[in-house]
């Protein structure tokens, strides 16, 4: 046990995720031996973050003002909307230049087991963005695993009586492996997506 | 350093630092094992979708000590697939409330790691199995899994003869309490008096009569339904959480006009 408020710092240190009691000693001298400009702007980084950070109105995705960067921009495609888990989802999709519509952030997906119903998510949000008719197609980009599947097939469902064209993003092999290494679920499903070579 | 390998459902997934995840199995011989998957989540990990909930595997441990449960988690080394029945549960969203419902249970009923629990691995994969491939109502194969996990477990209720004094059936009052249907005699304040249809379709359940079971009318199997949530949260002592979501789907289900 150390004395005040280094042991203070080592506490709060330790509560985020991934650290543990070493970590957060660690961190705490890092921090104690830093020189104090550093620690004074990443100081400055964490309040700022809690005070100017919001989620955006419209989407759901972070935002420094009341509608996100994407959200605001008036080039971006109004017909498509393509739904993501989490805030993190966009950033990838974004780093890929390859969509042009906008985003709506579920803030999870739907895992009864963890206590997480359709109530709890943004879907009710999703739906009044689809009521005016702009929209013209969904495409779900929930994680490919259990819960994101579940999740796509019930918002599929939901959508359906709205003639929307629903599309979900493919999955099957990654680009660099080996195809004896992949399970029977993921080879399965680059079967049902394969497509056609144009030569 | 001990290498174990054993048949198992997974259960449950948990995110574990920055590319693992823990997964909770039930397996043929050790019962409820946890195990860290390393780079799971990595979209060229060589598990792939194989240790997703509702799978079916047989995997190689790797345990620090000479037992698998004791000290620490064990890792998970390699893992080959037995049946994937999340393919067809997630297709549908009542089954896949059902089966969440149903993993939930049997984490519920194998409360300590490394015990054998043979009968209730057995029961988790022949329900997958039979929720997977649609030829039952889920609510209905939920409320089959449920019965029969109170049965193997020790808590087989009485549709028939009295729970307490043996009286020949059929017997008109449900006691929770009690451990099912008693007669006038025996009957304890808090009895409730469900259809002779009802108490049938239970009946049905717990011993496999599908014939019986699937021609049950919707009225009779949500009251049948509610005594069976009834009676599973009293011998758990605090329900289920995926439990209230199973209702909201077949709710929904209604609702859509399904």
């Amino acid at each position: 046990m150390y004395e005040g408020v280094v042991q203070d710092l080592i506490d709060e240190l330790g509560r985020l995720p991934g650290v543990g009691p070493k970590s957060a000693q660690r961190i705490a001298f890092h921090i104690l031996q830093a020189d104090p400009t550093d620690v004074r702007r990443l100081a400055h980084a964490l309040t700022e973050v809690k005070e100017k950070v919001r989620f955006c109105a419209v989407c759901g995705n972070v935002a420094q003002s009341e509608q996100c960067r994407v959200c605001q921009d008036p080039r971006r495609d109004l017909a498509v909307i393509c739904v993501v888990e989490e805030p993190k989802d966009v950033v990838a999709i974004e780093r890929t230049r390859e969509f042009r519509g906008r985003y709506h952030v579920l803030g999870g997906a739907i895992s009864p087991i963890e206590g997480v119903g359709p109530d709890d998510l943004r879907i009710r949000e999703l739906l009044a963005r689809l009521a005016d008719g702009t929209v013209t197609e969904l495409i779900l980009a929930t994680d490919p695993n259990l819960e994101g599947e579940a999740t796509a097939t019930y918002l599929a469902r939901m959508v359906k009586p709205m003639g929307l064209k629903v599309t979900r993003l493919a999955s099957g092999l990654p680009v660099g492996g080996d195809l004896e290494y992949a399970d029977e679920v993921t080879l399965g499903r680059a079967f049902e997506g394969r497509r056609l070579l144009d030569v | 350093m001990t290498l174990f390998r054993d048949d198992g459902i997974v259960l449950r997934t948990q995110k574990l630092g920055e590319a693992d995840r823990i997964i909770t199995f039930l397996t043929r011989r050790q019962g409820r094992v946890r195990a860290v998957a390393r780079g799971v989540r990595r979209t060229k990990s060589k598990f792939g979708a194989r240790l997703e909930p509702f799978s079916h595997v047989d995997a190689q441990f790797f345990a620090r000590g000479g037992e698998l449960v004791g000290r620490g988690l064990p890792l998970c080394t390699q893992v080959e697939s037995i049946a994937a029945y999340g393919s067809g549960i997630v297709t549908d969203y009542a089954r896949y409330t059902a089966g969440t419902a149903m993993l939930e249970t049997a984490e519920r009923f194998t409360d300590h790691e490394g015990e054998p629990a043979v009968q209730q691995y057995l029961l988790l994969v022949g329900g997958l199995r039979t929720l997977a491939s649609g030829a039952h109502d889920p609510r209905l194969v939920l409320d089959a899994f449920l019965l029969r996990s109170l049965a193997v477990n020790g808590y087989a209720p009485s549709f028939e003869a009295c729970a307490k004094c043996g009286l020949p059936g059929p017997n008109r009052f449900f006691s929770v309490a009690s451990g099912g249907v008693v007669c006038a005699q025996c009957r304890v304040p808090g009895s409730v008096v469900p259809s002779a249809e009802s108490l049938e379709l239970l009946g049905a359940l717990l011993t496999g009569d599908w014939e019986t079971a699937d021609a049950c009318e919707e009225r009779h199997s949500r009251e049948g339904s509610g005594i069976v949530a009834a009676y599973l949260q009293w011998h758990l002592e605090r329900g289920l959480r995926s439990l209230r979501f199973v209702e909201n789907a077949v709710r929904r289900e209604v609702e859509a006009g399904k």
